[in-house]
């Protein structure tokens, strides 16, 4: 184990991977010089062929790596959450539909590294937390990762997986510290979710950078009497709804905390889950804790005031005790 | 250029493989055996048969909605391709793509896609991994003239120039996109000039001369596994039937003459290539007699399969979504 920076961490995946197997390559938008940060000296260590600065061009490059998986390569791409706006179409007709609609016989090793970089004033369109609609497109796995070991393995598992796979990192995580496996095969499943915290009273289900919110309320909650237990599902596409059910049958109480916009969230998929199948564990309704449903606004006095924070989740957790 | 006499013969035969197959599909479409959308080949077959012929199994192509045409040129199975219009089990995709998305990884056939310019990104990827991989494939896209005008494809020929991947983006201009009129929607002469803000070579080509397309694609593919990078073919050429079948129906009012279709029929290109292999004494008029009959006949045979393959099961629904497979939520 070593403490670890996240955005270290996810640097680190990707030397391992391309070390590791000679049909993973890089591309985005100013990487060589790590401009975003995940991919410095990779040019050094992998050469001009497999570290590879774009043209402006998402849709063509985004296309471009689904056609290098679909005869071999293993890509890796990094971009922007809201500049996949310009590139949905190869996202969805392409990398999402194709294996099903050719019958099987397409394989999509592809990565695509997403940063959401929201929350310090970057406004409305450069603010997207955008996981919860490639959720609704069944074809891509959907990676949330919310601390250093798991943005790690979690990529490390993405590189090597076989479908095309969507990793949402958190702009707001990484910074932060954590301890990280050392070991070169330190791979974190699809469709584990981790129990970050155990609790009794409540579960607080909390996705990306929407977990040191869940954290620090629980952290507040527990001084107050309150045993909430704290779900990261790591993963959105495949979600491992037993571990949330679980939890539920044992606390009777939900809140879920996602950054995305609340309609249509995450939150919206898990709580109709645990409506559907958990109800009679239910002893209180559910409380979504997710963004407003309003545009992300540059000025910090109201940009705060969008996102669910510490004091939101513990109000939404209060509430469910109410009932 | 010196052609081989087998692949003159050849370019022969897939041309009536193409045709006969599209004559039949109207067929069988028009007397209500599949009712889903079809767009015909017809009188376009020079194009695809004599770019693909001058690929090797071992390249790829992709292509568009007029997606008959492209992978019976690159050797496709007909009883297969049939099948999956049928949406039968022994479709190429088992059912699930359909007319829109013939494909056949084992030869080389990325797919055709049914969102105007999709693929021609996805073809240039294919070209960047054999450069990545310093292999030696190349790979083809097919897109028409009103694809030109999307970006995907201006992105994909700068990014396949800058970065000098073996691509050859082969544009059909059948000199409409439905019912508009490229001339209308492209603002230089021809597709191929664009070529020039790409630095890579354009070539305008006689799309109904198979001939001519083949010398034009071994040349860019030459070039291509040379490492020296991409080409834009266009092919001009000509749609004899309706954009899609039964859209005569729907439509209102005209977008071309009747003399102008029958003035490009004129140039036929079945009827170019069979009277020059004539006339070289390569074929005799029976022979090509005998080629058009017995590519009629596998495409009733064709169409006979399709009728006796199984609908896929219901349980198939759930198939083929994962190379590792993940719970249904
Ligand atoms: C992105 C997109 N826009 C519109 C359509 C509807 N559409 C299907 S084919 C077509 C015309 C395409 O023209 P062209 O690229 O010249 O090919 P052609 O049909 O002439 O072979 C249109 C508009 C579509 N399928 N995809
Ligand atoms: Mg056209």
């Amino acid at each position: 184990m070593t403490q670890t920076v996240f955005i270290e961490a996810i640097n680190h995946a990707t030397k391992e991977e391309m070390r590791k197997d000679s049909n993973v390559f890089i591309m985005g938008e100013d990487i060589t010089l790590s401009v975003y940060g995940a991919t410095q000296d990779l040019l050094s260590e992998f050469g001009d062929t497999r570290v590879l600065d774009t043209p402006l061009s998402e849709n063509g490059f985004v296309g471009a790596a689904v056609g290098a998986s679909l005869v071999g390569k293993r890509p890796l791409v990094e971009t922007v959450s809201s500049f996949m706006w310009v590139a949905m179409d190869q996202f969805i007709s392409q990398a999402a539909k194709m294996r099903y609609m050719f019958g099987g016989q397409a394989k999509l090793p592809v990565t695509f590294r997403v940063s959401m970089l929201y929350g310090s004033g970057a406004a409305a369109h450069h603010s997207d937390r955008n996981y919860p609609m490639f959720m609704n497109m069944p074809g891509m796995k959907i990676i949330v990762p919310s601390t250093p070991a798991d943005a790690k393995g979690l990529l490390k598992t993405a590189i090597r997986d076989d479908d095309p796979c969507i990793v949402f990192e958190d702009g707001n995580l990484y910074g932060t510290r954590g301890e990280v496996p050392d070991d070169d095969d330190h791979l974190v499943p699809f469709g584990v979710a981790s129990i970050l915290k155990p609790g009794t009273d409540v579960t607080i289900v909390a996705i990306a950078g929407g977990v040191i919110h869940a954290l620090a309320a629980a952290k507040e909650l527990e001084s107050q009497g309150v045993s909430a237990e704290v779900i990261d599902p790591r993963t959105l596409v495949p979600l491992d709804k037993k571990t949330i059910l679980d939890s539920v049958e044992k606390t009777g109480r939900l809140v879920v905390v996602d950054p995305a916009h609340k309609v249509c969230s995450a939150a919206s998929e898990i709580s109709s889950i645990v409506a559907q199948e958990g109800f009679w564990s239910l002893q209180a309704p559910i409380q979504k804790v997710a963004a407003e449903q309003v545009h992300i606004p540059y000025s910090q006095a109201l940009e705060k005031l969008i996102y669910p924070d510490k004091d939101k989740i513990i109000s939404a957790v209060n509430n469910t005790l109410e009932s | 250029m010196d052609i081989n006499k087998d692949i003159l013969v050849l370019m022969l035969e897939r041309m009536w493989l193409i045709r006969n197959f599209e004559l039949k599909v109207m067929e069988v479409h028009s007397a209500g055996e599949f009712a889903a959308a079809a767009h015909p080949y017809i009188g376009e077959e020079a194009v695809a048969v004599g770019s693909c012929l001058a690929l090797k199994d071992t390249d790829y192509i992709a292509g568009n909605h007029r997606s008959h045409g492209h992978p019976i040129a690159k050797g496709g199975d007909i009883n297969r391709a049939m099948a999956e219009l049928y949406g039968k089990v022994d479709g190429y995709c088992k059912g699930k793509g359909g007319s829109m998305h013939l494909a056949d990884f084992s030869i080389g056939i990325l797919g055709e896609s049914g969102i105007v310019g999709s693929s021609v990104p996805v073809a240039t990827g294919a070209g960047l991994a054999s450069k990545i991989g310093g292999d030696d494939f190349v790979s083809m896209v097919f897109f028409g003239d009103g694809a030109s005008n999307q970006g995907a494809c201006h992105e994909s020929m700068n990014l396949a120039s800058v970065w000098n991947l073996p691509v050859i983006f082969l544009c059909e201009n059948n000199q409409f996109a439905v019912t508009t009129s490229f001339k209308d929607t492209v603002a230089v002469d021809h597709v191929s000039d664009r070529a020039a803000a790409y630095n890579m070579p354009g070539v305008l080509v006689d799309g109904q001369d198979c001939i001519a397309m083949y010398e034009a694609t071994v040349q860019a593919v030459d070039r291509a596994r040379k490492g020296e990078g991409p080409t834009l073919i266009e092919g001009l050429t000509y749609r004899y039937e309706e954009h899609s079948l039964g859209l005569g129906r729907v439509r209102r009012g005209e977008y071309r003459s009747q003399e102008d279709i029958d003035e490009w029929k004129k140039r036929d290109p079945i009827h170019i290539h069979q009277e020059r292999l004539i006339s070289q004494g390569i074929l005799t008029t029976e022979d090509c007699k005998k080629i058009e009959d017995d590519t009629m006949k596998r495409c009733e045979d064709a169409v006979e399969f399709a009728r006796n393959s199984e609908f896929p099961k219901p349980e198939e629904v759930f198939e083929d979504m994962w190379a590792n497979p993940i719970p249904l939520p």
